[in-house]
Order: C-alpha cells, then sequence, then structure tokens
C-alpha cells in the first residue's frame, strides 16, 4: 500500500479526534464523530481488515452519529463546561 | 502454540466457508458472538428501562397541514383535532418545511438499502459482512423512513411491541440452535450436529449453522437499533421524533 495515503489519513485521524473533544458544540462534535469514523475505516481497509472496517463504516459512521444527533436533539447543543 | 495459523489453513475443509472472519466469529468462537449480542440485547433493554415514559401527557397544541392546499393548521387546546381525516396530516410540533424531494428520496432508497442489508447477511460466508454489518444496515434503514417522515408513522409500520419481540427472538435463534446441537449428544452451538435434519454432510451443516446464527443476530441487532432510535429520538414519549 502507498504509505503517503495511509500517513495522509492518520494525520486526519489525529486532527478530528482532537476536534472532536475540544469542539463546544456538541452538534458539531457529532459530526465530527462520524466523519472520525469514516476515516477510520478507510484506515482499516487499508490494513485489510474488510470486515472491521465494514463495521466501523455501517455502526460507526451510521447509526451512531444518527443517535447522537437524536440525543442532542432532546437534550441541549452546547456543553456546560 | 498458536490457534491462528490452525484457522488459516483448516477453515475450508472444517467449515467450508471461505470467509475466515465469518468461521471465526459465529462457529469457532461462537460463544463471543453469542454474548456479544446479549450486550447489545441488554443496552436496547436497559435504554428502554431508562427513558421510556409510559405516561401520555397529550399535547396542548397539534400542528395539521391541509394536503391539497399545503396550508399549516396550529390547533389550540380545546379546538376539534382532524384526526380521521384524509385531507389534514398531523405533523410534528417542532416546525421541520415540508419537502417532497426528501420524502420520495427517502421512500425510493429505502427498499434497495434493505435489499443490500439482506444480501449483506446472506452472502457473509463469501465476502465481508454478516450478521452484525447487515442488521445495523436494516436498522439504519428504518431509522431513515422516521428521519424522512415522521416518527410516527415509522412507529405504525414496526411498533415498540414488535420490536422488542424481535430483539428476543433473535436472541432465542442463536441460543436455540446451540441448544439444538446440545440435544443431539453434541457441544453446545456445533452445528455439524445439526447435519441429521438439515439433510446435508456435516461440514456443510457447520455452514448452514452459521447462516442460521447470523440471521438472529441481524434480527436481534435490527430491533435494538431500532428501539434505541425510538427512545432517544422522542425522549422516551413516542410522539414526535428528529
Amino acid at each position: 500500500m502507498i504509505w503517503q495515503v495511509e500517513f495522509i489519513i492518520l494525520i486526519i485521524v489525529l486532527v478530528l479526534a482532537i476536534g472532536a473533544i475540544s469542539v463546544l458544540d456538541l452538534l458539531g462534535a457529532a459530526i465530527l464523530f462520524g466523519a472520525y469514523s469514516f476515516m477510520m475505516c478507510l484506515l482499516w481497509a487499508i490494513m485489510g481488515a474488510v470486515d472491521v472496517a465494514f463495521t466501523e463504516a455501517s455502526v460507526g459512521a451510521g447509526v451512531s452519529t444518527v443517535l447522537f444527533v437524536a440525543a442532542v436533539f432532546r437534550t441541549s447543543r452546547r456543553t456546560k463546561d | 502454540m498458536h490457534v491462528s495459523p490452525y484457522y488459516i489453513e483448516h477453515t475450508l475443509e472444517d467449515t467450508s466457508v471461505p470467509n475466515i472472519v465469518t468461521s471465526i466469529l459465529a462457529d469457532y468462537r461462537g460463544y463471543d458472538t453469542m454474548f456479544e449480542t446479549v450486550v447489545i440485547f441488554t443496552a436496547g433493554i436497559a435504554c428502554i428501562f431508562l427513558l421510556r415514559i409510559f405516561r401520555r401527557i397529550e399535547p396542548e397544541t397539534r400542528m395539521y397541514r391541509h394536503i391539497p392546499t399545503g396550508i399549516t393548521l396550529r390547533i389550540e387546546k380545546g379546538g376539534k383535532f382532524p384526526s380521521g381525516s384524509k385531507e389534514f396530516e398531523h405533523i410534528d410540533s417542532v416546525w421541520v418545511p415540508h419537502s417532497l424531494i426528501i420524502k420520495t428520496t427517502g421512500r425510493l432508497i429505502v427498499p434497495f438499502i434493505q435489499i443490500f442489508a439482506l444480501y449483506v447477511i446472506a452472502h457473509g460466508h463469501h465476502s465481508p459482512g454478516g450478521g452484525f454489518q447487515g442488521g445495523v444496515i436494516l436498522g439504519a434503514s428504518m431509522i431513515l423512513f422516521a428521519v424522512t417522515f415522521n416518527l410516527r408513522s415509522a412507529i405504525q409500520r414496526m411498533s415498540e411491541r414488535v420490536t422488542v419481540i424481535l430483539c428476543s427472538l433473535g436472541i432465542f435463534i442463536y441460543a436455540g440452535t446451540g441448544t439444538l446441537c446440545m440435544l443431539f449428544n453434541s457441544n453446545y452451538l456445533d452445528y455439524s450436529a445439526l447435519s441429521g435434519i438439515l439433510g446435508v454432510d456435516p461440514v456443510t451443516a457447520r455452514s448452514h449453522g452459521i447462516l442460521i446464527v447470523e440471521v438472529g443476530v441481524g434480527i436481534a441487532v435490527m430491533a435494538v437499533m431500532v428501539s434505541l432510535y425510538y427512545n432517544l429520538a422522542s425522549a422516551g414519549r413516542h410522539d414526535e421524533g428528529l
């Protein structure tokens, strides 16, 4: 596999992870977390673990984002801290 | 001594399943997958216990849309609700714009997602996929329907009772397959014992046993995902969703 692609995806994963825990807007954090899951899915597909990548794409990037957005919709959008 | 070389070399002759991951998950390590499914089931039940509000609170005002003209009506307390009328549509009180494009796209795309989910469950032996992924995709199609239309029409098609029954049924299929193997004088979850009732040789019976178990996992995961969405999106009241 081309190591540059892996490196770029790894950098994006790190940036998204730091963004998801530092953003104050919880809806934005949920979306960033979905993007993070999708990048992890790409990383797993590169490493050859296609089953794990499939699970990550459907559970992490798909359903859990919807559940986070639903929870934010029913609570508050801004964090207290 | 490592067991992984054994799996890599002997999976095809033991279970006639080309995808090693599937055969390890559902056959060699069947206990793990069964209790993973139980974990998901427990999460769904815990979410119901934490969030569900059974006392129905009647809202003071309701919003209706007159379908032929597109006018939105807000009916205050004491007014007459047009409940049975075909011309009025009950909409959520948090106003969402009426979009024909979103509804039509959702209605068109849901059957294809469901077909793909069934393919993922059934084809897990040969390609990546299986019960978990297929069940999540099947649940996601139902959630997509609930998002594009509204929560009430989704609950009309798949009620809360049905979701709870289905997630128990999935666990029951998995555990029941294991018990059936025990009844045929074999170990728990040793599918080769099923060759008698399936009418195939023991190796193919293990492959078929994996399929039966995956269907159980798929049903349970689908029902739990839908139930989680119902409870989270309506804060347990099951009246108005996202």
